[in-house]
């Protein structure tokens, strides 16, 4: 086991080559009283027949449920080239591709896709990936701080209708250094940021104003007016998209009527061929404009050339990065997500930019034959007025959790129940559909909601 | 053993676009016009992104070529100091990918995730057992995201306890860039102190550095100088004494797994790196896994969630359950969140972390078992240590010929860079003629002209004769055809590449031209 290929033989040799008796002796600096005694709480090994088996049955557990939660990661068809190409031993068995001449594989898959994820955005600039969406939001808002010179309050303006665990995040990682995460509620009948709200900062220092579109309700924001409102005084604006839906509206790089455009564009790329996967690894994305790339957190890959004058790649700007500027580097961040990265540039070259809008069209419609199906059952009806993309919250006439279990137990995910992040909506549930799902996955969704409501009524 | 590779440049995704081709067979099939009607046209897209457009077999053939163009653990010896880049055994990548566990959405109910709850379950307590720490979470996703989450429950911890002037983290000079940068991150100043020509730490520099300020230290042990850090119990009386609190960088934690244990040391916190020690892959820069331990005393601050085990018999449910499969069945694991945790430095990923990873990790952990923990340690010192001796005989200097290598060692060039005119950088490039990747390059920054080498446990004994080969053909040619050495390398797709004409004039996407 171990992995370990010596023979008896090899060892020693090897240890008559170092001149010790033994492996025992190579750690004879280390004190004696410290020495582990026992490992008693780790199991014996298993075979891979046995380690099989046990996943299978762990596996097995859990199911595979019909699913139509959403809320920041997204089922999608994933191509089966995508993971057949990215687990190849050579993308998946490599370091950070800092022997570039060794590393030409993985540095020209990430200038691809850095221009993918310009593109999309409408943005001149991305980097190699951060760690997720939270975290994307959470090196955004610290990055405006640096950017943003025309401000020194260290204050986000994050409308509630920002993924309630990004915004979580942003305080937890970027709390320490001094910024301050304000709310700015949302209009009740419409779910989304009205200018109103907004009212109340008209003669305060901002650094930036987040914008998630869609919002985490699915609702479509006014983007381009609330863009407006932040450059006008001097804010950033850092918005929060899902790239599927990029596909269909407006890249944040075209927000606001003077064209000009978001500032910094963070979002988590999972749609793009990352299965769900209990929440990871998915990968954060960051596209910026050209004038700031050097307060932009983690690697970033140029084309240059060699000394023959050939076309190659490698990682550059790296004195922005902690293993050379230390304690004055942009952000702490050197791994980061690059598997995902390939998995989703691969997705992206299958897709193409008439398959991306077809799957965000076909979600869309998939979401909107969803809620009407459901809204046609008794008691549950929209919370908000307007577009939305692919989820939507509805509303039920008595408690979700109830229903939900119920609804579990016949094998279908109803949605994320909201009472907890919005105990003010009342019995809330955001339920999302991708193209995944067929006109008979929403009809058994609908099925098994009249059956599940019927018993809890009856209970 | 000369590599020879194909050197035509494979040509960019998007010199093989032509508009109106596609991987048709993977889109969904075209809703009717009217399904996007309602989308208000102020919002719409109106320039389709450049997205290549390509067939199926034309993307296959242009990643799988890429592919070939990267050198990885299943090809090449990577002898990367500081990384542990061994193998990454096949069975966890599969079982990790079963279609239940890549299907489950962050946000299933816990009746349907017992299965993947009770791995993570026990992963934390497996780690706990092997770093001899009291609590784990796994949520951070890379090892400077765990040392955020170390860190900033150090700075929670003194603030609990109305201590609030410790606000600085003391770093000795030949620490991992991560650390200093993850102190900033949290708030805090660094200090930095000196190591002896030993490799261990200055005492007196660390008791005239700790005081009513000390936050605490963060060391790797071993050390980045591959050395093991023998007053470490001293070192950890003094910071303690001092009111601070003892960080463990795991990047190292390879070198002494089943051997000696952090919290052993009297470390408070600890980061593991799952991609090091628990063969999880590096993915050409990731992902990664962070997960964090604690001692009693920072429990309370753990980043959430984690995992607990409800259990009437027993309160703190410590340990595996004997049968995983029972307390499955009851629907007993269950996140803790900010209700179970009020004291949490909070949340630090949108879901859990690199779950897919972690599972990695967890499989890899119950094949090894408690004696293949040992095993790990053992061999990766067994082979660090034959590597540095060979590569003494056949005339290379170590950076501290004193000291036992530990997993990895230090070897300097810094004579044949004086006497040659050859730098580490000509070794590391001509190495990859040898079908080997460099080992790590000038870090530590402290030892001029260093080579860092860390073989890992899973190469064999012929291997790093190949390689001591490899360098001592390399020396040959630098004493004899040295231009051969300082314009290497010749058998990659590129030479060396222009790094400041790539910093000067940006190149950072592709643009269409005309």
């Amino acid at each position: 086991m171990a992995f370990i290929p010596h023979t008896p033989a090899d060892v020693e040799a090897m240890l008559a080559a170092i001149g010790v008796a033994s492996i025992e002796q190579l750690f004879d600096e280390i004190p004696a009283s410290l020495r582990v005694k026992s490992l008693d709480g780790v199991p014996v090994g298993l075979n891979e027949m046995q380690v099989g088996r046990l996943m299978s049955e762990r596996a097995r557990a859990d199911g595979r449920p019909l699913c139509f939660i959403g809320a920041g990661a997204y089922e999608h068809h994933i191509p089966a080239a995508v993971w057949a190409l990215t687990t190849r031993g050579e993308f998946y068995s490599a370091y950070t591709p800092y022997q570039a001449e060794a590393s030409q594989g993985t540095l020209q898959l990430i200038y691809e896709y850095q221009s993918m994820m310009s593109s999309l955005t409408g943005m001149e600039v991305s980097n190699a990936s951060l760690y997720d969406g939270a975290s994307a939001v959470a090196e955004a808002s610290l990055m405006a701080v640096r950017a943003n010179r025309k401000s020194k309050s260290l204050r986000i303006l994050v409308p509630r209708t920002l993924n309630p665990q990004y915004r979580r995040v942003a305080v937890a990682t970027a709390g320490n250094q001094g910024l301050r995460f304000e709310d700015v509620p949302y209009a009740p009948d419409a779910g989304v940021t009205p200018l109103d709200a907004l009212k109340k900062y008209a003669s305060e220092d901002v650094t930036a104003l987040v914008i998630q579109q869609p919002n985490f309700f699915g609702q479509l924001e006014d983007v381009d007016a609330l863009t407006d409102w932040a450059h006008a005084k001097g804010a950033f604006v850092i918005a929060v998209v899902n790239p599927t839906s990029l596909a269909l509206l407006k890249p944040p790089g075209e927000w606001g009527s003077s064209g000009k455009g978001a500032d910094i564009v963070v979002g988590d790329g999972q749609p793009l061929g990352v299965p769900l996967s209990s929440g990871g690894p998915y990968f954060g994305f960051m596209t910026t404009r050209m004038e700031y790339v050097r307060q932009m957190p983690g690697r970033i890959v140029g084309r240059t050339v060699d000394l023959n004058g050939r076309e190659g790649f490698t990682l550059t700007l790296q004195a922005r990065e902690q293993h050379i500027r230390r304690a004055k580097a942009t952000s702490n961040i050197c791994t980061n997500q690059g598997l995902l990265v390939t998995a989703a540039t691969i997705y992206m070259s299958l897709m193409g930019p008439v398959g991306l809008e077809r799957t965000a069209a076909a979600s869309h419609a998939s979401a909107k034959d969803l809620v009407g199906a459901l809204t046609a059952v008794k008691g549950v009806r929209r919370a908000f007025a307007g577009p939305f993309f692919h989820e939507a919250v509805v509303l039920f006439d008595r408690p979700v959790a109830p229903i939900l279990a119920a609804l579990a137990s016949r094998g279908i995910l109803g949605g994320l129940d909201l009472s907890e992040h919005y105990p003010e909506l009342g019995y809330a549930l955001l339920v999302c559909a991708t193209e995944t799902k067929t006109k008979s996955d929403i009809d058994s969704y609908v099925t098994a909601l009249t059956e599940a409501v019927q018993a809890v009524r009856a209970a | 053993m000369m590599r020879t590779q194909d050197k035509a440049n494979e040509k960019l995704i998007f010199d093989y676009s032509h508009p109106g081709r596609g991987a048709t067979d993977q889109w969904p099939q075209q809703p009717p016009a009217a399904a996007t009607a309602d989308l208000p046209q102020h919002l719409r897209r109106t320039k389709a992104p450049l997205l290549p457009e390509v067939g199926e077999l034309e993307a296959v053939r242009h990643f799988t070529r890429l592919s070939q163009l990267n050198f990885s653990i299943d090809t090449h010896f990577y002898p990367l100091g500081s990384c542990t880049m061994k193998y990454n055994p096949k069975a966890c990548n599969q079982y990790a990918m079963l279609p239940e566990f890549l299907g489950r959405h962050p946000l299933a109910p816990e009746s349907h995730g017992q299965g993947f709850l009770a791995c993570m379950y026990e992963l934390q307590e497996m780690l706990k057992e092997v770093t001899g720490m009291q609590g784990v979470a796994l949520s951070p996703m890379a090892g400077a995201h765990g040392e955020f989450a170390g860190v900033a429950m150090i700075r929670a911890y003194h603030r609990s306890r109305g201590d609030l002037a410790r606000n600085e983290i003391i770093v000795p000079e030949a620490a991992h860039g991560t650390n200093p940068a993850t102190a900033t991150m949290c708030g805090c100043v660094v200090r930095e102190i000196p190591v002896n020509e030993e490799g261990d730490i200055e005492l007196d520099a660390l008791r005239a550095a700790v005081g009513p300020n000390t936050a605490g230290i963060m060391l790797t042990n071993p050390s980045t100088l591959g050395v093991f850090e023998r007053r470490i119990e001293e070192v950890a009386r003094i910071v303690h004494a001092a009111g601070g609190l003892l960080y463990y960088d795991g990047a190292n934690l390879n070198a002494i797994l089943g051997k000696v244990r952090p919290g052993d040391m009297g470390f408070d916190v600890i980061h593991m790196n799952l991609h090091k020690t628990f063969s999880t892959p590096h993915g050409g820069g990731g992902p990664g896994a962070g997960a964090v331990g604690v001692s009693a005393r920072l429990r309370p601050f753990l980043p959430i969630p984690i995992v607990g085990l409800e259990d009437g018999n027993r309160s703190a449910a410590e340990g595996i359950p004997r049968s995983a499969c029972d307390a499955t069945r009851d629907n007993r694991y269950r996140w803790l969140a900010e209700k179970d945790l009020p004291q949490s430095i909070g949340r630090l990923s949108g879901f859990m972390g690199n779950a897919g990873v972690l599972l990695r990790a967890y499989i890899y952990m119950r094949m090894l078992g408690r004696e293949g923990m040992s095993q790990v340690g053992e061999y990766a010192t067994l082979n660090a240590n034959y590597l540095l001796a060979r590569l003494k005989q056949v005339g290379f200097d170590a950076a501290y010929p004193s000291r036992r290598a530990s997993h990895e060692f230090i070897i300097t060039l810094k004579r044949q860079a004086r006497e040659l005119d050859v730098t580490t950088m000509d070794f590391a490039k001509r190495l990859l003629d040898h079908g080997i990747h460099a080992p790590t390059t000038y870090f530590p920054l402290l030892v001029p002209e260093c080579l860092l080498i860390e073989p890992t446990e899973t190469e064999g004994k012929d291997v790093l004769d190949a390689f001591v080969a490899a360098m001592s053909q390399i020396q040959q040619e630098a004493e004899q055809e040295p231009e051969r050495v300082t314009s290497a390398p010749h058998t990659m797709p590129v030479r060396r590449l222009d790094d400041v004409r790539a910093a000067k004039q940006l190149d950072l996407r592709w643009k269409p031209t005309a």
